[in-house]
C-alpha cells in the first residue's frame, strides 16, 4: 500500500517561502531554510532555553520571539503579541518576520540586556568562551552598553559531585540542565529553588549529582554555569582540535568528540549538530574516564559550522562579521519609486512642457509678491 | 438599593450553615439543573447570561465552557480559582468565608454542566480558616445528598476537593494554578495547548473564578436572559468590588454593572466619598495590576461622558485615557498619597512574586523595583524615568503569562500620568525623602 504523505504547510519566513510538515515549529522552519542555504544561517532565531533533544524545553528565555504578521491563509490576522518561535507551530499560509521587523530586533536587544544583568562578562576566564550561546546572542543582537547600575547577584561556587562544578553567578536559568536530569536520569536531585531573580539552580541540600549521565548537564548548559571539573581552565576551546571518535559502550551510544591539545585528549563531549545541540547523550565513563586515544576509534576531524571561533580558529576582523539587521530591515522596507509613467522623448513636447512650467512658476511668484 | 445577586443573603445570621442557607432558597438551583435540565441547557443559560470572568480577564464564561474539549474516555475537570492575592482585591475571600454554600452550589451546577466528576477549589494557602469553613460546608452538603455519589438520585457523581494553594501570587494564573494543583512548582505553562484542551493531568479543564461560579445558582433559578437584563451592553450582571484606600467606607460592595464611578465613590450606599477634607488624586480601578488613573480621567472618559463601572467604559480610550475593571480591586488615593512610593510598592510586590521562568519578567521586575527604590530614596537621575518606561515596554507582551504585563502597566501608567511627581522626586531629593512628603504640584484635583 502506498504511504500517504501528509500535506505540507507553506510558511513565509522573512520573505522566503518554505514548505514544512504539520507539527513543525517556526524555529524548525527557519532552520530548514538555513540548512538548504548556509548563507541564510543568520535568519534562524537565537535560542537560549530551547534544546531539540529535550522535549518540552523552550518558551522561557524569549530570545526567539518573532512577529507573525499573518496567522494562516484561513485567518490572515496578525498575532497580537510576539510569539516564541521555538514552540509555536506553523500553520498553512503563516507569514513571519524575524530580522526584518524592528519590534523583534528591539525586543531581542532588550532580552540580551536582561540576560546580561546577572551574567558576568567574564568571558576571558570562562571555560565556555568560544562555545557560549549567550556570547553569540549578545554579539549578534545586543548593544554595546548596559543601562543597569544596580548591584548584581553573585554566588559561591557549588560542588555538585565529583565531575561537575556549578557556578550559579553565570547561570541564566534556561532550565536545560533540569530537563536533562529529569528526562535522561532515573532520579532527579536538582532543580530550581526560590522565585524571580532570586531563583537558582541547586541540588537537594547541596547533594551531589552522581548518576551515570550527570555529565550531560555540562553539554546542554548554554553558558558557563556548569563546567567539567576534569577540563576546567586547562585550555581555550579555540586552541584545541576536535576529532570525532567512537567506542563500544554498554551504557551509551559511545559516539563522541575528542578535544585534543597536541597529542593529549583534554576533553570529551557528546557530538553536537549545527545548532549546538547534542545528537546523543553520552555516559560519564566515556566523558570523564576515557581520555586516551587508545580507548577510541578515531573517525576524523569534526566538522564545525556554527561556532565560528572554533572553525575560524582565530579572532580576525575579516572573519567575524556582525549581521547587519538594520540594513536588511531597510532593504525589506524600501519602497520603490513608481516610475511607470511613460518617458517623453519628443523634443517639441518637452519644449511646450518647459514653457508651461515656466509660466506656472511665474504665476506663483507673482501671486506670492502680491500677497 | 441596587439589586443583589451574590450578597442578597450574606448578612443572614448563620448563613454559613446548610440549614439556614437552604431556608433562604439555597440548593434549589442544583435541584432544578440536575432534575430538569441537560448539561447542554445549563451551558446555554451561562452563555445567554453573558457573565464574564470575574477574576480579571473578563472573558465570557459561557464561551469558555463552550471551548472545553470532550474526548471519549477522558475525565474533565472544573477548577475554581480562589487564589485571590492581588493587592487591593479581597472579594472572593469575603464571599467564601461569609456564604460558602453559594460557591459549593455554583460548583455543583458548573461541574454538572461540564461533565466533571471531580472538581477542585484551589484556595490561597494563607486562608486556612476559609479552607476549614469550605470543608465543613462540603461535608454538610455531602451529608444532605448534594455531593458524592448519585446526587439527588440522578446518577450524577461529584467529588469536591478543597486544595490549599502554594502561597504564591503566580499560582493564581490559571496554568500555574494547574501545575501547583498537580503538586509541582507553580510555574505558568506555555499556551497553546490551552487548559480547555490539556489542563489538569493533561485532561480538558475549565478554570473559573469564585465570583463567576457563584453567579450560577441565580442564573439557573432566574434564567440567563434575566441576568443579561442587568447591567449595560456586554457588561452584564452584578460585580463585587473590593474598595479600599482613602475613602469613608472601605469594604466589599455588590454593584450592578453600569453604576457611574462618581456614584460609586461618593454615594453613601458604597464608598461614602473621599476622606473628609481631602481630594481625589488617583484611582486604581481593578487591582494593583491595572493602570492607575489621574483625577481628571476618573469621573469622565476622554470624550466627556460619565465613566461607568463597566468593562468597556473603564477601558475607554485604551491605556492612554482608560484602565481596566480587572478583578474589581478599587483603590482610591487622595492628595496625601505619594504616587512614586505607591508605584515602588506595587513594583516590589511583582518583583517578589515573579516566578522567574522567563527572562523579561525575572530580570525586568527586579530592575524596575531597584530603579524605583532609588528614585523614592532620593538617588534617582532624570534618565531613570525613560529607563523605567523602556524596561516596562520590553517586559509587556513578551512574557509567558500576564504577570509581566501586570508588573509593567502600573509603572508605565504612573509615569504617563504623574511624570511631574517623578521629576520632583529626582530634582528635590532632600524634600521628597522626608517622611510623609508628597508632591503637591500641578496635578489636577477634583
Amino acid at each position: 500500500m502506498e504511504e500517504v504523505k501528509p500535506q505540507l504547510l507553506k510558511i513565509t519566513f522573512d520573505g522566503i517561502e518554505v514548505e514544512v510538515e504539520p507539527g513543525t515549529t517556526i524555529m524548525q522552519a527557519a532552520r530548514k531554510i538555513a540548512e538548504a542555504d548556509e548563507s541564510q544561517g543568520h535568519l534562524v532565531p537565537p535560542a537560549m532555553c530551547y534544546y531539540k533533544p529535550l522535549p518540552v524545553s523552550g518558551g522561557k528565555c524569549r530570545a526567539c520571539l518573532v512577529k507573525v504578521t499573518a496567522g494562516s491563509a484561513k485567518d490572515p490576522r496578525p498575532m497580537p503579541k510576539l510569539v516564541p518561535s521555538c514552540i509555536t507551530q506553523v500553520q498553512d499560509g503563516m507569514v513571519v518576520e524575524n530580522t526584518t521587523n524592528q519590534a523583534v530586533l528591539d525586543t531581542r536587544r532588550g532580552i540580551v540586556e536582561f540576560l546580561l544583568i546577572n551574567h558576568p562578562l567574564d568571558c576571558p576566564i570562562c571555560d565556555q568562551a568560544g562555545e557560549c550561546h549567550l556570547q553569540d546572542f549578545a554579539f549578534e543582537h545586543g548593544s554595546v552598553k548596559t543601562r543597569y547600575e544596580e548591584e548584581r547577584r553573585t554566588f559561591d561556587k557549588i560542588d555538585i559531585g565529583p565531575y561537575v562544578q556549578l557556578h550559579m553567578t553565570r547561570c541564566i536559568l534556561c532550565y536545560r540542565c533540569v530537563y536533562t536530569a529529569d528526562q535522561i536520569t532515573d532520579k532527579r536531585v536538582h532543580g530550581v529553588m526560590n522565585r524571580g531573580d532570586a531563583s537558582e539552580i541547586s541540588t537537594y541540600i547541596e547533594k551531589a549529582i552522581d548518576n551515570d549521565f550527570s555529565g550531560n548537564v555540562i553539554d546542554v548548559c548554554p553558558v558557563g554555569a556548569l563546567t567539567d571539573k576534569t577540563f576546567r581552565f586547562k585550555n581555550r576551546v579555540w586552541f584545541s582540535k576536535p576529532e570525532d571518535a567512537h567506542r563500544e559502550c554498554d551504557k551509551c551510544c559511545g559516539k563522541v568528540t575528542l578535544w585534543y591539545r597536541g597529542e593529549e585528549v583534554i576533553r570529551v563531549t557528546a557530538r553536537k549538530n549545527t545548532w549546538g545541540e547534542v545528537n546523543d547523550f553520552i555516559c560519564n565513563t566515556c566523558r570523564f574516564e576515557k581520555k586516551q586515544t587508545s580507548d577510541w576509534v578515531l573517525e576524523g576531524p569534526t566538522k564545525v559550522k556554527r561556532s565560528s571561533v572554533i572553525s575560524a580558529n582565530k579572532y580576525r576582523k575579516d572573519l567575524i562579521a556582525k549581521p547587519n539587521f538594520a540594513l536588511k530591515l531597510a532593504a525589506s522596507q524600501f519602497k520603490k519609486i513608481d516610475d511607470s509613467r511613460p518617458y517623453i522623448t519628443d523634443p517639441e513636447t518637452i519644449r511646450h512642457l518647459s514653457i508651461e512650467n515656466n509660466e506656472k512658476a511665474n504665476h506663483r511668484s507673482l501671486a506670492a509678491r502680491n500677497n | 438599593m441596587a439589586r443583589k445577586i451574590l450578597t442578597e443573603h450574606i448578612n443572614v445570621p448563620g448563613i454559613e450553615t446548610f440549614d439556614v442557607y437552604r431556608r433562604q432558597g439555597g440548593y434549589t438551583a442544583v435541584e432544578k439543573a440536575i432534575k430538569t435540565m441537560t448539561p447542554e441547557e445549563v451551558v446555554e443559560e451561562a452563555k445567554k447570561s453573558g457573565v464574564r470572568g470575574r477574576g480579571g480577564a473578563g472573558f465570557p464564561m459561557g464561551m469558555k465552557w463552550g471551548f472545553l474539549a470532550k474526548p471519549e474516555g477522558v475525565p474533565r475537570y472544573l477548577v475554581c480559582n480562589a487564589d485571590e492575592s492581588e493587592p487591593g482585591t479581597f472579594k472572593d475571600h469575603h464571599l467564601m468565608k461569609s456564604i460558602p454554600h453559594l460557591l459549593i452550589e455554583g460548583m455543583i451546577i458548573s461541574s454538572y454542566a461540564l461533565g466533571a466528576n471531580k472538581s477542585f477549589i484551589y484556595v490561597r494557602g494563607e486562608l486556612m480558616y476559609v479552607i476549614r469553613i469550605l470543608e465543613k460546608a462540603i461535608a454538610e452538603a455531602k451529608a444532605q445528598g448534594f455531593l458524592g455519589k448519585n446526587i439527588l438520585g440522578s446518577g450524577y457523581d461529584l467529588e469536591l476537593v478543597v486544595q490549599p494553594g502554594g502561597g504564591a501570587y503566580i499560582c493564581g494564573e490559571e496554568t500555574a494554578l494547574l501545575e501547583s494543583l498537580e503538586g509541582k512548582r507553580g510555574n505558568p505553562r506555555n499556551k497553546p495547548p490551552f487548559p480547555a484542551v490539556k489542563g489538569l493531568y493533561q485532561s480538558p479543564t475549565v478554570v473559573n473564578n469564585v465570583e463567576s461560579i457563584s453567579n450560577m445558582p441565580w442564573i439557573i433559578n432566574n434564567g440567563g436572559d434575566a441576568y443579561a437584563a442587568i447591567g449595560i451592553g456586554r457588561s452584564t450582571g452584578t460585580k463585587l468590588i473590593s474598595a479600599s484606600g482613602h475613602i469613608q467606607k472601605p469594604g466589599v460592595y455588590e454593584i450592578e454593572l453600569g453604576v457611574s464611578v462618581e456614584e460609586f465613590i461618593n454615594s453613601d450606599e458604597y464608598c461614602g466619598g473621599i476622606r473628609k477634607g481631602h481630594h481625589l488624586k488617583a484611582l486604581v480601578a481593578g487591582g494593583s495590576s491595572v493602570p492607575i488613573l489621574p483625577a481628571n480621567l476618573i469621573m469622565k472618559t476622554a470624550n466627556g461622558e460619565d465613566r461607568l463601572m463597566t468593562y468597556e467604559s473603564l477601558s475607554d480610550g485604551g491605556f492612554a485615557t482608560g484602565t481596566m475593571l480587572g478583578s474589581g480591586g478599587f483603590i482610591v488615593f487622595d492628595e496625601t498619597a505619594c504616587i512614586v512610593r505607591n508605584t515602588w510598592n506595587f513594583s516590589r510586590f511583582y518583583h517578589h512574586e515573579s516566578c522567574g521562568q522567563c527572562s523579561p519578567c525575572r530580570e525586568g521586575t527586579g530592575w524596575m523595583e531597584k530603579v524605583l527604590h532609588r528614585i523614592e530614596h532620593g538617588h534617582g537621575s532624570m534618565h531613570d524615568i525613560d529607563l523605567l518606561v523602556d524596561i516596562s515596554k520590553k517586559i509587556e507582551g513578551n512574557t509567558i503569562c500576564p504577570l509581566g504585563d501586570a508588573a509593567a502597566w502600573p509603572v508605565a501608567s504612573a509615569i504617563r500620568h504623574f511624570r511631574d511627581e517623578f521629576v520632583w522626586h529626582i530634582t528635590h531629593p532632600q524634600e521628597a525623602t522626608q517622611p510623609g512628603a508628597v508632591y503637591m504640584g500641578e496635578m489636577a484635583l477634583v
